[in-house]
């Protein structure tokens, strides 16, 4: 079985702010780790190979520093690594970045499963490991929360649906997105990391991709822009109430009273 | 095709330009300064660098014809012909969008048997129904919906198109815009259109803490998924109007490497979305015991009990439970919140709520920036007082004589 997982690197934290003034974002260090998120898809790859033998492949599409997250999942067990990294990717929204996945992908050959985690945290729209599926041509299942079996030519799988659970069964090649919970994902282990340091990871960039057109990458193939960024607004009415925790719970209750909630 | 030069001469300080970078895409390489890999072309170097510095070039592309592209078309989840109200919460948006660019709404449902069920759209009403009923739409599969959705763009083509951030819908318009190559933008919490029908789409972007206002210039059409809870519902009206057009498709697109073995219905429990009234724990709660105390007064109230992320990492409550980003978006007519700080992420969550009542020790804790009414004081004091003066208050109702 050949398995490719989908892993992005991103900010360690959250905590950055925009200046009301200058509308410029104030980033706290730049530290980056794996999207917590992916580290779901790389665990589900790690049980599937453990099952049904094969092999793991991951892939970044990120500046060169991604690159440690590709080491990451090295320590974790993953057998081979791809960055894809080109100035020219620079500013792709979700479909100029699964377009790209996806031409990474067939240039690497015939997968029979790809994994992508739920969403990442700082694009943080879902939306990637379907559009890859689609840019590729198979099918594909979001919300995975659990496996119930593997054959040779289909995975049966349970997709969360809020109120419902749905059981798939799906043929290869396909592309899941896992939920968080589907297994616990196992810590990166010294010795792996150790045995793996020198392994080679490949870089794609522009010119070895089967689509050359630069048009269809990174900004020039995005076809949402960002107009601006602005810091979320409080809001406008507030009253702000002290005194001691009697007075306080008689006069919510007035208050809850005069809303009609009481 | 758009890109930046960097005008060497220009730069200055070359430490000064790289520390504007919140991406940390430019560099020093020998003295000169480089763009690499990491760039998100914000052109805040542009903006905020030296003049000339980086210059952002654009070679013109060609403009598409937007008035070829006309309506506003709601995608309506259901399933088995029951439909979710986020449908209704569009529609009103795809209503109040449509009147500003004097376009039609319109709702495009696809099952199978649910030709009665799309009756109920015309209350709101919209201008077309457009129905797709085959037994191979059954139940949601990716590949004859996306051929569905695909038909009607073709056929229709609307300018934009509004889906709900259900499970459907997070995985449907992905594939759709993928497959007719344009814009998409997830969870949007405003939507706005220009004259020249752009949809002005803003949605939180790093964890909430910004706020991006995102346009798709030059794709039709524009999409745009939105959470439950986060428009208004339009009323329903008794009276009816539109009409439903029954639409075909080609059945060899409707085939599917998926198959559905079974559904099952998760077990019926109260969702902290579907309640009116919430109270929320935060981690000024002290010990898994004391949630009993939140949970009477939310008992009391009609209401639910819901929790900050730490509430819910601790094993105290369980993951569904939980208010917030990486939790539910919540819209309840009340919210009471009792020892929770109100971090953008937890507000992202709840900052829509009717009414927002925050009980909190610290005078300065961020949620009295979000709250209506804040009530600076210990939560051990005034919700047993309050408890007790609702008790107080129910059994004065309760011994009033009947015909009172
Ligand atoms: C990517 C990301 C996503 C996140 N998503 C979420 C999310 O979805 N939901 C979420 O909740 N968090 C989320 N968080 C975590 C969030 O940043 C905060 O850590 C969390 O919301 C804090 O919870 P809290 O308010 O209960 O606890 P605290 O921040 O510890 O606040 C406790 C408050 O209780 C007050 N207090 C203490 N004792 C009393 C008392 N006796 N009476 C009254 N007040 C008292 C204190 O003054 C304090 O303000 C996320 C974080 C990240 C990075
Ligand atoms: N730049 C990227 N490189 C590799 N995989 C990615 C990238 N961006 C997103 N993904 C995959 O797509 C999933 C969803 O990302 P998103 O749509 O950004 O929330 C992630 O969990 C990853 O599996």
């Amino acid at each position: 079985m050949k398995i490719l997982v989908c892993i992005k690197q991103v900010p360690d934290s959250n905590k950055v702010e925009v200046d009301p003034v200058t509308g410029v974002l104030k980033r706290n260090g730049v530290e980056s780790k794996m999207n917590p998120y992916d580290l779901y898809a790389i665990e589900t790859a790690l049980r599937i190979r453990e099952e049904m033998g094969g092999s793991i492949t991951v892939m970044t599409m990120g500046p060169g520093q991604a690159a440690g997250v590709i080491r990451e999942a090295f320590a974790m067990g993953a057998d081979e690594g791809v960055l894809i990294s080109d100035r020219k990717f620079g500013g792709a929204d979700v479909l100029a970045t699964s377009y790209t996945l996806s031409q990474g992908i067939k240039l690497l050959g015939d997968f029979d499963l790809i994994l992508c985690g739920k969403q990442t945290t700082d694009g943080d729209t879902a939306q990637v490991g379907p559009e890859v599926s689609e840019c590729l041509g198979i099918p594909s299942v979001s919300n995975v929360c659990k496996i119930i079996e593997l054959k040779q030519d289909a995975i049966t799988v349970e997709m969360d649906m809020t109120h419902d659970i749905e059981i798939a069964k799906v043929q290869f090649p396909c592309l899941l997105c896992v939920d968080k919970d589907i297994f616990m994902p196992r810590l990166p282990s010294f010795l792996k990391k150790q045995a793996t340091k020198d392994r080679e990871i490949r870089v794609i960039s522009l010119e070895q991709l089967e689509d050359k057109d630069e048009k269809h990458y990174g900004l020039n193939g995005s076809p949402t822009q960002v107009q601006r960024i602005f810091p979320p607004e409080s809001n406008a009415h507030r009253e702000q109430w002290s005194g001691s925790g009697t007075e306080l719970g008689k006069r919510l209750y007035q208050t809850l009273l005069d809303l009609k909630f009481v | 095709m758009a890109k930046l030069v960097i005008n060497q001469k220009l730069v200055g300080n070359i430490d000064e330009l790289i520390s504007i970078c919140p991406f940390g895409a430019m560099e020093n390489k020998n003295g000169e300064l480089a763009i690499n890999a990491a760039c998100k072309m914000c052109k805040l170097c542009v903006k905020k660098g030296p003049k000339g510095a980086v210059e952002y070039v654009e070679e013109e592309t060609a403009a598409i014809d937007k008035s070829l592209w006309k309506g506003i078309a709601v995608y309506v989840d259901h399933i088995d012909g029951a439909i979710h109200p986020v449908t209704y919460e569009l529609i009103g948006k795809a209503k109040e969008l449509a009147a500003k660019i004097n376009h039609p709404v319109y709702a495009i449902m696809m099952g199978s048997k649910i030709k009665e069920e799309s009756k109920e759209l015309l209350h709101y009403p919209v201008y077309k129904v457009f129905l797709y009923d085959n037994k191979e739409l059954d139940r949601f599969k990716i590949e004859p919906y996306t051929a569905v959705l695909e038909d009607f763009v073709k056929k229709q083509m609307p300018t934009a198109i509004l889906m709900g951030a259900t499970p459907v819908g997070r995985q449907l318009a992905p594939r759709l815009a993928a497959r007719v190559k344009t814009g998409l933008t997830a969870d949007c919490t405003i939507l706005d259109i220009n004259e020249n029908t752009d949809l002005v789409q803003i949605r939180p972007a790093f964890g909430g803490n910004i706020m991006a206002q995102i346009l798709t210039p030059n794709h039709r059409p524009q999409m745009a998924t939105v959470r439950y809870k986060v428009m208004d519902a339009p009323r329903r009206s008794t009276d009816i109007s539109g009409e439903i057009i029954e639409c075909e498709i080609e059945q060899e697109k409707l085939a599917s490497k998926i198959e559905v073995l079974d559904i099952i219905a998760k077990e019926k429990e109260q969702f902290i979305e579907a309640a009116e009234v919430l109270v929320v724990a935060g981690r000024g709660v002290k010990k898994e015991e004391d949630l009993a105390l939140l949970k009477e007064l939310a008992d009391l109230l009609g209401g639910s009990l819901a929790c900050t992320r730490p509430i819910m990492e601790a094993g105290w409550m369980e993951a569904k439970c939980q208010v917030g980003l990486s939790g539910r978006t919540v819209r309840p007519k009340l919210i009471i919140t009792a020892g929770v700080s109100g971090s953008v992420q937890f507000a992202a969550g709840m900052n829509n709520s009717e009414h927002i009542i925050a009980i909190n020790k610290d005078e300065n804790a961020p949620i009295f920036k979000t709250a209506h009414y804040g009530l600076v004081g210990d939560l051990y004091e005034i919700i047993p007082e309050l408890i007790s003066q609702i008790k107080a208050g129910k059994g004065q109702w309760d011994n009033l004589p009947t015909n009172a």
